[in-house]
């Protein structure tokens, strides 16, 4: 579904990404750790587009095609969604206008008409239950006055109204408490299905004992330094990252 | 011959013609107003509180003055477009500066109440005309001077004491004719003690091409613990400029809000001069335009606190495009003496790329200790993050764009008390920022965009 390859990217001229090699297959979860700093967000930002960040080398194919290529609309068209560890306030634009645009943006793209309001209201009641969202929350405007849970389960809630193919998950434990954590993981997990697969960056294991991964890469200084299955995680939990830079030091 | 004089020269040639077309009040402040712009000099561009308004040049055309009162058929009611249509019963006219009403405008009008024609007015109620007529409004300013000098009438809303009207007054200006044309056009507003009054004023320009210039002059006198509330929307053309004055007196307790909304314009100066003549009243004002190609708004106002207790609070917000440009120039000044007064100013405009210009003076001068004031401006652009957050939800970035526009506007017209024409703006708004009205075909840009 997703191939990156040798991808070197940064902002301001400065390379953060020094050649990202990753590939992802459909009904995979895979978790980026690593250090601050280590360009987990830039990959993040990256891959959603963010024209702010400049791409110095290296492809991206997602479902066949050239992901750098696609303006960062068209990459959520086909099928990228990207949960901001920083969800964007946008005061006077209310959630269901968001919403509403959102999805007939994506239907005009595909070639099929508006959805009818019924239709629209429907849906983002069913797609609410998913992550316990307020009515309330929907009604007013985009992330503003949201607690930190309630903009990431905003977050969640968008993906499920946009059924991302390949859904990042930038830091989405951050800022949670327990209860919030465990409703945004049941959300991503009853979202999860054999046809989509989703990238969670974090940085604690916690999370990851909510929404197991296959696979976990440590991201270190713009690569990624190891790869291993779920004990990684719990490895780094127990002795940190020091035995990581250490080891990627020395080769490098 | 400069482009006062010849105003004056036309005055001088027909004073008698302009009198007999109004009336003994309006007549009495003649002299006086010929004899300021006599020996005035019109400010030039540059010049305090004028800083990108060109007067002289505003002027300069030779608009003609209807000092006849030849009735143009403008067809009252007819299609004309207004985008606010049929709010209100009490529905009166202004076919370009002559008075008319609709049929039933007066139908729901409850005793206590007058609003019609300011020769009418002067004429049936000639005390409280001598006692308001020209009184706050300061002739030292040219716009009020020349306005004086040339108006034959205008519209009076008088509100008697204790009487709250519901439904709001809309009152409908048109501008059409086939040579260019100065509307001269006066409103007084006066609400009596405990008295609440809504006034909405839409301004349109029905033909395109035909330079016209709407001078206009407000009073505004509310007293105790009344309330007023007037909304300006323009909907003009390119070839139209508008110099409008308000003046506005608040007594003890009272409260006033005014908004001024410029959808569609040529050069816009709005004028706004309030003061206080008794303790605890607040003041609301409020303006945003939406400029792109080349027009200009020029928005100025002065607020005097010389009581205490007063609260003022003014917002303006500007969306300025192309090679649009945009001037806020406002000045709170709290007296010693004027304690517990709070003022607040707050300018803040969107810049959508770097030919279109916006000025900004916010100013606030205190001469008393115990006060609560602030002042605030900014001027930038979209935020990227915002557009590019709304991007990764699949709306391109016209789309974002076009919403994050529509929303900046959203606090300045939820400012405004009267729910229909609130809900109606919102759409207005959209459509205005959709590129969608006769207006724009003159315009060679697409402000549609992409979509």
């Amino acid at each position: 579904m997703l191939k990156i390859h040798n991808l070197k990217a940064g902002i301001d001229g400065k390379e953060i990404l020094k050649g990202i090699n990753l590939e992802v297959n459909a009904g995979e979860v895979h978790a980026i750790m690593g250090p601050n700093g280590s360009g987990k967000s830039t990959l993040s930002m990256v891959l959603a587009g963010n024209p702010a960040y400049e791409v110095m080398g290296g492809d991206v194919k997602f479902c066949d095609k050239d992901l750098l290529d696609l303006p960062p609309e068209i990459r959520s068209h086909e099928g990228l969604f990207l949960g901001f560890q920083y969800p964007v306030e946008i005061p006077g634009v209310s959630m269901v206008n968001f919403m509403r645009a959102a999805i007939n943006a994506k239907r005009k793209y595909f070639g099929q008409p508006p959805m009818s309001a019924s239709e629209f209201l429907k849906m983002m009641r069913e797609k609410r239950s998913v992550v316990e969202l307020d009515n309330n929350l929907a009604s007013r405007s985009v992330n503003e006055g949201f607690s930190g849970g309630e903009k990431k389960r905003n977050e969640i809630f968008q993906m499920a109204v946009l059924e991302p193919k390949l859904a990042i998950l930038d830091e989405t434990d951050s800022g949670l408490d327990i209860d919030a954590l465990r409703i945004v993981a049941n959300g991503v997990n009853k979202l999860k299905s054999d046809k989509n697969a989703t990238i969670v960056i974090t940085h604690y294991q916690r999370l990851l004992d909510y929404i197991k991964p296959d696979f976990v890469h440590i991201l270190y200084k713009g690569r990624i330094v190891m790869t291993g299955g779920p004990d990684l995680a719990l490895e780094l939990e127990e002795k940190g990252y020091d035995w990581i830079k250490q080891q990627a030091d020395e080769q490098a | 011959m400069n482009s006062l004089a010849q105003y004056l020269d036309l005055y001088k040639q027909h004073s008698s013609l302009v009198e007999q077309g109004s009336c003994q009040v309006m007549n009495n402040l003649r002299p006086e107003a010929l004899d300021i712009l006599e020996h005035c000099n019109l400010p030039e561009k540059g010049s305090e509180n004028y800083e990108t308004i060109d007067l002289p040049e505003i002027l300069a055309p030779d608009f003609g003055v209807n000092l006849a009162r030849v009735d143009i058929d403008v067809n009252a009611g007819a299609p004309f477009q207004c985008g606010v249509p049929n709010l209100t019963s009490a529905l009166f006219f202004f076919r370009n500066d002559l008075y008319a009403e609709s049929s039933k405008a007066r139908n729901n009008l409850p005793e206590g109440v007058f609003v019609g024609s300011l020769r009418k007015f002067c004429n049936e109620y000639p005390v409280p005309a001598q006692k308001y007529y020209g009184k706050i409004a300061d002739m030292r300013n040219p716009i009020v001077a020349l306005n004086t000098l040339l108006a034959q009438d205008g519209i009076v809303v008088w509100v008697k004491e204790g009487i709250k009207l519901q439904q709001p007054i809309q009152i409908v200006g048109i501008l059409e004719n086939g040579m260019p044309l100065m509307a001269c056009r006066r409103i007084l507003v006066i609400a009596e003690k405990d008295s609440e009054v809504k006034i909405l004023v839409c301004d349109h320009t029905q033909v395109d091409n035909v330079k016209f210039l709407n001078l206009v002059t407000t009073e505004i006198v509310a007293d105790e613990n009344a309330g007023v509330e007037i909304c300006e929307m323009e909907e003009s053309s390119e070839h139209t400029a508008r110099l409008s004055a308000a003046y506005v007196s608040q007594g003890k307790d009272s409260r006033v809000s005014a908004t001024g909304i410029t959808l569609y314009n040529g050069i816009t100066r709005n004028e706004y001069h309030c003061s206080f003549s008794g303790p605890n009243a607040s003041l609301q004002l409020s303006g945003m335009a939406i400029e792109d190609c080349s027009r200009q708004i020029d928005s100025f106002s002065q607020v005097e606190h010389t009581m205490p207790g007063c609260h003022t609070d003014e917002l303006f917000k500007y969306v300025v495009d192309d090679e649009a440009l945009a001037t806020f120039s406002g000045l709170i000044k709290v007296f010693k003496g004027a304690d517990k007064t709070e003022a607040y100013q707050n300018n803040r405009n969107i810049i959508g790329n770097d030919k279109a210009r916006v000025y900004s003076k916010p100013t606030l001068e205190i001469y008393d200790d115990e006060v609560k004031c602030s002042h605030g401006s900014a001027t930038g652009q979209l935020d990227p993050m915002q557009i590019f957050y709304m991007r990764t939800r699949g709306l391109s970035d016209n789309e974002a764009r076009f919403l994050l526009k529509q929303a900046f506007m959203a606090d300045v017209i939820d400012r405004i008390s009267i729910p229909d024409f609130r809900l109606r703006l919102h759409s207005l708004v959209e459509k205005r920022f959709a590129g969608a009205s006769r207006n724009c075909t003159s315009c060679k840009k697409s402000c549609l965009g992409d979509d």
